[in-house]
């Protein structure tokens, strides 16, 4: 076969979607393709897709894994609706995935398992390739399997290993399709496979033949030129929600001069938090794998009475198991920070598919009049800023924080701008000197409502405090009817006062118009993207994505007043749109809600924005 | 060990009027928590710890209103939690003296979880577990080592679960210290409370503990003034494991088992008898020991079991060390730049 000079066409944006069996490596696949984008300067935004079960049967639907990778000259702000290219291992993948595929999109399959079998475990009827129902796609029919085997002939693996290599041939086609540089990608294994040496040379090899055969075979004759990010300079990494939060702890516990304590239990999808700050003991991070939840949460209560900044990590049955011991932290006024990694629910849920329901549960679900700060991070690296702010706040104004994030931010990357630790702000804890003869254990700073922190092993500073209510300044047990309710009140103004110390809310877009969409967490990167487009079509559309949830920024009234209508968009039944409801009767909140373990794509927000606009 | 003091831990002199509060003591006239809080007062001011480096944690029940009554830090937290609540705090400041103060409700029900896992690991933490048997601030049911068939207000008809024994689930935890006291002996107790506190681990005191008003004499086959001698044996590390009004009883080991035998009869002298060992790391004569009850054999009380294990604080703080001295991220700007590259 004679080579053909490719034809190269340069495109903005382009999204690729990696699927197989959940035992195929995609999940490395996609991380690998994602560090090459980034390294060589496209901006870029992935989501990890994958079953709760560890290894599913093989090749069926269930246990179907797949990575979405969006990459862009320009900023992206989302995975991308639907994918220009698809790469199946297998029918189940290209069953799963063929609904999330653009008209006329590049589909690379591994012909070598597609056979009779392969389409019956999947649940094809017919042959898919031969039905006509890819009719219209541009189809690459590649022998990925044998060629991967072929290709480590000589170095003695077996058929097993020989086999696992085969998602680097898909990634050689990739890398070739996209104009990528392999050293990136061999950068990337030999890092991997630091270890396994034979693994590694095997890896690249068959890398290199998969991008071989795609400047071969005659189906790939176009290859597409994703120019760099312009405009963009300072230092850059490629980040998840999960360890971006992670970091941002550790960025607080530095400018605090607090150590940092993580009390936890494992939990999808938030283990990675625990996982990370565990490898990060050089910077003083000490990690607590409890028995369960609840003792997760104790063990940070006592290690904050200690004098650590304290924080547990968890997801939404977490949360649920978390709640006696969060209003503990309530009532002793000890600063903590709950990172909550949303999945959908109740109960076990979909453990590894996203939703924001635990909006309310984290705001009132727990027993008796129990305020927290509640924040949302609404992008995979403003986790950092957003648990350092948690932290910050948690800190300084001795009161518990909850960090939302969800299962789409957490395991979802992006491009992130690494900040210098000389940026962030410091962080004043309200600590006290010893032997302070006007300290009280609930005596409060008359601006923040804070109390001070006096810590065990403090000289004249012994106190006792607890769960039993407490009165105020003297720290007392009392059991006083109008000092009970007074301390209700002091509690729910010291967590208002947080709003003084934080940024109001910015829009995007203008001040005023005919419509603002009203976002929180994790659904920014859709909303903003339909929202900007709208805009640039004319439309007088803005967004107000919330981070602070408890309070609210002051001038959240003041934005609802200056639209004509106002809409609530979330992945939920409508959490957030009554929470607004019953702090601004006089508004209309028009809702709308997608509760079905997956973001919103850019395209139904926009019709949906649209049919209101013009409603 | 019982013998580990720490000599860096000596500090002015303390008495034990420093750890009285000037706030009443609300605990029912007659309740044997009087009578450990000034025992654990005692103990403080002969343990040498620094009066600010002591803590008390306690849950939730009569007993863990304790670190109210006591003038040091204090923390109440919540019912069955104070187990890893304590662990968080030692975690954080290794340096502190903890105590956590449970019931049999508070560490054998709904904090038995923690209790084991405590005990695993093996935290450098002094358990005091108050086991009077019931349910004594929810007024009258049963616990978990409430005697089966108890009548109790949730037992009308008499229980019908079997009851734990503390040691016990100590032992299977490979608890490192279990030591049992009653609650009419405050020097024993004085003496096994500064025991513990010197133990680096974690060191379970169970005591048994009279509640006046639900379940009152509960004890009095093991406590009682004209039975105590012949119906509890107090062991000592090292010493023959002899009891009785008249010193003529004493334990063997006959095939696997323990056995109670008199001195003088059937040939047995006092070299018969088995010396008590409770630094042996092998737990099974321990176990035995805790498991003895009325009528065929004494309770056994005193420290049953004292061994030397590292400590989850210590190991911990090793890693830490470790860490910070061979790895090439010293702060957090050095993990930001991990990864990362410049674009100019």
């Amino acid at each position: 076969m004679s080579k053909i000079k490719p034809k190269v066409i340069e495109v903005d944006e382009i999204v690729v979607k990696f699927a197989g069996d959940s035992g195929d490596g995609m999940q490395l696949s996609g991380s690998q393709f994602s560090d090459t984008t980034a390294f060589t300067g496209n901006d870029l935004s992935t989501f990890p897709d994958f079953p709760s079960e560890i290894r599913a049967p093989q090749g069926t639907i269930a246990g179907v894994s797949g990575f979405q990778i969006h990459i862009g000259h320009k900023e992206v702000t989302t995975p991308g609706d639907q994918a220009d290219v698809l790469v199946a291992l297998n029918p189940a993948a290209l069953k799963a995935n063929i609904a999330w595929v653009k008209p006329g999109a590049t589909i690379i399959v591994d012909i070598d398992y597609f056979d009779n079998k392969g389409y019956k475990k999947a649940g094809f009827v017919e042959d898919p390739l031969n039905d006509g129902s890819l009719l219209g796609y541009n189809v690459v029919k590649a022998p990925i399997t044998s060629l991967s085997r072929a290709s480590v002939r000589d170095l003695g693996l077996d058929i097993k290993s020989a086999e696992r290599t085969r998602n680097e041939f898909a990634l050689g086609i990739l890398y070739w399709l996209f104009n990528k540089d392999l050293k990136y990608g061999e950068q990337y294994i030999d890092q991997r496979f630091k270890s396994k040496p034979v693994l590694a040379v095997a890896n690249k090899k068959v890398l290199r033949a998969g991008y071989n055969y795609a400047e071969t075979v005659e189906a790939l004759r176009t290859t597409y030129q994703i120019h760099p990010i312009e405009s963009r300079t300072g230092r850059f990494r490629n980040i998840t929600g999960n360890i971006a939060a992670a970091w941002g702890l550790i960025a607080a516990s530095e400018k605090s001069g607090r150590d940092l304590f993580l009390g936890s239990y494992p939990i999808t999808p938030a283990s990675e938090i625990l996982q990370e700050l565990s490898k990060r003991k050089s910077l003083g991070v000490k990690t607590f794998q409890a028995e369960d939840e609840i003792g997760g949460i104790n063990s940070a209560i006592g290690a904050a009475f200690a004098g650590d900044l304290a924080a547990t990590s968890t997801s939404g049955p977490g949360l649920s198991l978390k709640g006696e011991a969060i209003g503990l932290a309530v009532m002793t006024e000890l600063p903590l920070v709950i990172i909550n990694v949303q999945r959908a629910g109740p109960a076990t849920g979909l453990p590894t598919k996203p939703e924001q329901s635990d909006l309310l549960q984290a705001l009132y679900g727990r027993n008796g009049e129990s305020p927290v700060v509640v924040l949302a991070s609404s992008t995979p690296a403003n986790c950092f800023f957003y648990a350092f702010q948690a932290a910050k706040i948690a800190l300084e104004h001795m009161v518990p924080v909850i960090m939302l994030s969800d299962g789409y931010l957490a395991n979802g990357a992006e491009l992130w701008k690494v900040p210098e630790m000389s940026e962030l702000p410091d962080i004043h804890p309200p600590m006290v000197e010893d032997n302070d003869e006007d300290y009280q254990p609930y005596g409060r700073n008359p601006e923040t409502l804070a109390r001070y922190w006096a810590l065990p092993g403090q000289e004249g500073l012994r106190h006792r405090i607890g769960g039993l209510e407490k009165e105020n300044i003297t720290g007392l047990v009392s059991h006083g009817p109008l000092n009970h309710e007074r301390m209700v009140k002091l509690r729910e103004e010291k967590v208002q006062r947080v709003a003084n110390y934080v940024p109001e809310l910015e829009l995007v877009g203008e001040d005023t118009g005919e419509l603002l969409v009203i976002g929180w967490g994790g659904t920014y990167g859709a909303l903003v993207s339909a929202v900007t487009d709208l805009q640039e079509e004319g439309k007088k559309i803005s967004l107000a994505q919330f981070n602070y949830i408890k309070p609210l920024p002051r001038n959240t009234k003041k934005i609802l007043e200056s639209f004509k209508k106002i809409i609530v968009v979330e992945m939920n039944a409508g959490q957030f749109a009554f929470y607004l409801r019953a702090l601004y009767q006089e508004f209309n909140f028009i809702q709308y809600n997608k509760v079905q373990g997956i973001p919103f794509m850019i395209s139904e927000l926009k019709e949906k924005f649209n049919q209101i606009l013009e409603g | 060990m019982e013998d580990q003091a720490n000599p860096s831990k000596v500090a002015e002199k303390v008495t034990k009027a420093d750890y009285k509060v000037d706030q009443p003591v609300k605990w029912c006239a007659g309740c044997g928590s009087f009578a450990i809080l000034s025992s654990v007062q005692s103990a403080l001011a002969e343990s040498g710890v620094r009066k600010e480096d002591v803590v008390f944690v306690s849950g939730i029940g009569c007993s863990s209103r304790f670190p109210y009554y006591i003038n040091t830090y204090g923390f109440h937290g919540l019912h069955g939690r104070a187990a890893v609540i304590a662990s968080g705090m030692k975690v954080a400041n290794p340096n502190l003296d903890i105590w956590h103060i449970t019931g049999d409700g508070d560490s054998m029900a709904i904090g038995g979880n923690h209790f084991i896992h405590l005990v695993r690991r093996n935290i450098d933490i002094n358990v005091l577990l108050f086991n009077n048997k019931i349910y004594g601030l929810t007024k009258g049911q049963y616990s978990p080592t409430t005697p089966r068939g108890s009548v109790t207000k949730t037992s009308p008809d008499g229980t019908i679960e079997n009851p734990f024994k503390p040691g016990e689930l100590t032992m299977g935890a490979q608890g490192t210290f279990f030591a049992r006291v009653v609650d009419t002996e405050p020097k024993r107790m004085k003496e096994v409370f500064l025991a513990a506190s010197k133990h680096k681990g974690a060191s379970v005191v169970e005591i048994l503990q009279n509640c006046v008003i639900f379940n009152n004499r509960i004890h009095s086959e093991i406590t009682g003034k004209d039975v105590r001698d012949d119906h509890q044996i107090f062991l000592k590390h090292g010493k023959p494991m002899i009891f009785g009004k008249n010193h003529d009883k004493g334990l063997v080991l006959e095939k696997s088992r323990l056995e109670v035998v008199t001195i003088g009869e059937n040939g047995i002298t006092e070299k018969d008898i088995l010396v008590h060992d409770a630094h042996n790391p092998d737990d099974t004569t321990h176990y035995m020991l805790v498991r003895m009850t009325l009528p065929e054999y004494p309770v056994a009380t005193g420290i049953i079991r004292s061994v030397s294990d590292t400590t989850y604080d210590k190991a911990l703080q090793d890693q830490v060390k470790e860490a910070k001295e061979n790895s090439k991220i010293k702060c957090m700007d050095d993990l930001l730049r991990q990864n990362s590259w410049i674009v100019k």
